[in-house]
């Protein structure tokens, strides 16, 4: 495999001198999970380790979803090597601050080994990611079915300015309005963590679709979306953010184009059925534009540029855009390469910095 | 427009590619079955270094379930978002007339035709100062 | 839609035939059937995706002050819809019994049977500005093939009739029989709000509240949509048509960004799709028009309309007597102009009912 080219790319009009990478891919592998794990789990971990019965296999689209030019030369599988990452993305564009979203599955069977993972793995990322490289920040594991042990992780690295979400993949048991997920969100807002809900994760017990389990990678890709329609619906319709007003959402990896249409259907038709859901003191559009941010990839395309500034002012949330780059993954956005030009030097530097910046609160 | 060695041919064997840099550009230089093929090493949809990714083949069909693989090792796919382009024109798989990769006109020499005969002459329509030309070997030439 | 009297034929493309209750279909049922009905208390399937007292099961007009359930009645919708603005010259009549949700394939079928008996019996034959859609046992093919080949020389069912929700989607390997069965027919096949199918309608589980459940119903027009390009079903049926009623539309562009966009990288995967999704669906793909789920700012329901890409994709639909609040819609509509409020109600329809 050939090396990346050397000669940079011109840098856009508009972009500003500093970027803030709002989602990055770390891969913690066995071994380096391993050094992390107590003795009493190591020896689990590596005899038994995590059952693979979800029966919801879709063949990526390249080995490990990753770009193919992303495998460390030395070895290990993309986004292992903090060396190769600094070369491929956060010495090769102007990055300031990185986001890790580390995606190590937590299974949902036993939970105890579930939790055992997750601290596991936040230790990990301390050592191996946090404590070699300054620019970096992370997002922490929890075992997010049982709140009780979740709580439990996020109380633990409460302190550590570094940690600056709490990380909940998307495909979870339940719609994540639900009270079974609340200590959580309660632990989260007292600790000013937002919550981060990334796409992925496994089955959780359910097709991937409302209408069972499609066919296809291109199918499953396409419908990303829907694990987080439900989810924005469910967080809204339950009344999470009247429990919890200073509770904040990022939904990493989602898209974004598809928003509006959804919102305009809520508000209207929780206009005309208001009577069976009295949580809701104000239209759910306006919890959403509140509590919501939203990352930039994988970046809309439509055919036409003005259409994606009128994607933008139909959402209307230009305060709460946080550029990513999704890196390794195969559907990754370059911080030069990605965002359409028609969009403008001072919502550019809002999206590739300023917004992130005040919502995880960057120095 | 000038005519750059880039490589002996033997460097770049069919079904082996090289990545080289010419005139301020990156280039991939491909061997398809003996011809040689160059394509800007810039994917047209995000700047990834196209030329290092997955050479595989044309996949038609004539129906679901249906799957004809045809002139492997000829189909490039972009290593990030997986665009293909055909490696003899640059054209795009999806959409070959509006979206492409610049190709660039190749040709194969044997080394003496490259060395001027002699001190005074004008040289060539070729730029060989970065690459040492020997008369036992064959090179490839890339026209920018 | 707010209109005048209009000087072209409008055609209402979604008006619900309400099912008042199984004894309506004993009449046109076999005789162990109503045998197993009477003698096993068997009230049909009892999934409903209108819920009596949700305010958008019914409208407050359509709700009979006799307590009858609304729509039920082929007078009431004389009535209320081929007689009030915008008097369309026809209706396309849905109907459904969730019988996906009936797991025995011979009482699926049956009753599948039986409520396009009722239909012809009771409303084609009544008025002949009704047309209906097929009802088939959804989650056997075989057995919906067999009740589509039933019906489609009666020229009064106009499309099959399938229910958005699903146990797998549509466009999987072994449903093909039932859109060659329509594409054979010459029908399109019409993918309905609702349905029962036993697993959730949402990717992590079960909503809480119906608001949640209507909401989210946008999301399995998608996957539908996204599965039946894939499958490669309109690269089978090139002249086959899809109907998307009372799912919305506003959510379409989007989607199709996305698609398009993997596609470009993805289509090897699915290689009989030669075209971009998006042409497909303009080509085959249409939708009706309540609800529309328009945002409040004409300028921006406008941008929606031309994102779309097409004037042809927009079907008329009171979707009698549901009562969605559409209100933006009424402003939206009335600010578009004339030769597209044409199309959608008139043209669009005509052509693809053959009407």
């Amino acid at each position: 495999m050939c090396a990346a080219p050397d000669i940079p790319l011109a840098p856009r009009v508009g972009q500003p001198s500093t970027l803030i990478d709002c989602d990055i891919h770390n891969a913690i592998t066995p071994s380096a999970l391993a050094r992390h794990l107590p003795e009493r789990w190591r020896a689990y971990h590596g005899q038994f380790g995590r059952r693979m019965t979800p029966g919801d296999f879709y063949p990526k689209a390249t080995p490990m979803a990753s770009r193919t030019d992303s495998w460390p030369p030395g070895g290990g599988p993309p986004g292992s090597d903090l060396a190769f990452m600094r070369k491929q993305l956060l010495d090769a564009w102007p990055i300031e601050i990185g986001v890790l979203n580390t995606l190590i599955t937590i299974r949902n069977q036993y939970r105890d080994y579930d939790a055992a993972i997750a601290v596991a793995a936040n230790s990990c990322q301390i050592a191996e990611w946090l404590e070699p490289e300054p620019r970096l920040r992370a997002s922490l594991l929890v075992p997010f079915e049982d709140s009780e042990l979740a709580v439990a992780e996020i109380r633990r690295h409460s302190a550590d300015t570094r940690f600056v979400q709490v990380l909940i993949p998307s495909r979870t048991s339940e719609p994540l309005g639900r009270r079974k997920y609340w200590p959580i969100y309660a632990a989260a807002a007292d600790c000013g963590l937002p919550i981060g809900i990334h796409f992925g994760g496994w089955s959780g017990g359910h097709p991937i679709s409302g209408a069972g389990w499609p066919t296809y990678y291109l199918e499953y890709h396409t419908g990303m979306n829907q694990t987080f329609q439900a989810h924005l619906i469910s967080l809204i319709c339950e009344g999470v953010f009247e429990e919890f007003p200073k509770l904040k959402i990022v939904f990493i990896e989602g898209g974004i184009a598809w928003i509006p249409p959804v919102l305009w259907r809520l508000d209207r038709s929780w206009r005309q059925l208001k009577a069976e859901n009295p949580k809701l003191s104000k239209a759910p559009s306006e919890y959403f534009r509140e509590h919501f941010w939203l990352t930039t990839q994988p970046v809309e395309e439509p055919p036409e540029p003005g259409q994606f500034l009128q994607m933008l002012s139909h959402l209307d949330m230009d305060d709460h855009l946080l550029f990513s780059t999704d890196y390794p993954h195969w559907d990754f956005d370059s911080p030069d390469g990605a965002l359409p030009s028609v969009m403008g030097t001072e919502l550019r530097r809002k999206v590739l910095r300023d917004n992130a910046r005040r919502l995880y609160r960057f120095p | 427009m000038a005519k750059h060695v880039v490589s002996t041919v033997a460097e770049i064997p069919p079904g082996a590619r090289k990545v080289v840099e010419v005139a301020g550009r990156s280039i991939g230089v491909f061997n398809v079955g003996g011809e040689f093929f160059a394509l800007r090493n810039r994917c047209p949809h995000q700047g990834a270094a196209l030329c290092t990714g997955q050479l595989g083949s044309a996949v038609t069909s004539t129906g679901p379930g249906h799957y004809q693989v045809d002139r492997t090792g000829e189909i490039l796919r972009c290593p990030w978002h997986g665009w293909e382009f055909d490696v003899r024109t640059g054209q795009s798989w999806f959409d070959p007339k509006k979206v492409r990769v610049r190709s660039f006109e190749t040709a194969v020499a044997p080394g003496s035709t490259l060395i001027p005969p002699s001190p005074g002459l004008v040289p060539g329509p070729y730029v060989a100062e970065t690459f040492p030309v020997s008369i036992k070997e064959d090179y490839v030439l890339v026209e920018i | 839609m707010d209109m005048e009297i209009p000087t072209h034929p409008v055609i209402d493309c979604d008006v619900h035939a309400v099912l008042p209750a199984i004894d309506a279909l004993l009449p046109y049922l076999p005789a162990y059937w109503r045998e197993q009905i009477a003698q096993t208390g068997f009230k049909g399937p009892m999934d409903s995706w209108y819920p009596p007292g949700m305010p958008t099961s019914a409208r407050a007009e359509a709700r009979p002050s006799d307590g009858s359930p609304p729509a039920s009645r082929v007078g009431v919708i004389q009535r209320d819809v081929l007689g009030a603005p915008p008097h369309p010259s026809f209706a396309i009549l849905s109907s459904d019994c969730a019988v996906e949700s009936l797991h025995n394939p011979d009482a699926a079928a049956a009753i599948a049977g039986a409520l396009n008996e009722w239909l012809v019996s009771e409303w084609l034959s009544v008025d002949a500005r009704l047309r209906a859609s097929i009802v088939v046992p959804s989650q056997f093919p075989e057995l919906a093939v067999q009740e589509i080949e039933r019906r489609a020389l009666n020229p009064g069912f106009v499309q099959v009739l399938l229910p958005v929700r699903s146990e797998t989607p549509y466009g999987s390997r072994n449903f093909r029989p039932v859109f060659a069965a329509a594409a054979r027919h010459g029908l399109p096949v019409a993918l309905h709000y609702g349905g029962a199918p036993g697993n959730p309608p949402t990717p992590v589980g079960w909503p809480s509240f119906y608001l949640e459940e209507y909401a989210g119903m946008t999301g399995v027009f998608q996957t539908q949509l996204v599965s039946i390009i894939s499958g490669g079903v309109f690269d089978e049926h090139p002249d086959l048509r899809l109907v998307l009623a009372e799912g919305g539309f506003a959510w379409l562009p989007a989607m199709l960004w996305r698609f398009d966009k993997n596609w470009k990288g993805l289509r090897r995967e699915i290689p009989w799709v030669r075209k971009p999704p998006s042409e497909y669906v303009r080509e085959h793909v249409r939708l009706t028009t309540a609800p529309s789920d328009a945002p409040e700012d004409p300028a921006q329901f406008a941008d929606v309309i031309s994102q779309l890409g097409s004037d042809e994709l927009l079907l008329y639909a009171s979707d009698y007597p549901h009562g969605h609040g559409d209100l933006a819609a009424e402003r939206g509509w009335a600010a578009l102009p004339a030769s597209t409020l044409r199309k959608v109600t008139s043209d669009n329809p005509r052509r693809l009912y053959r009407l």
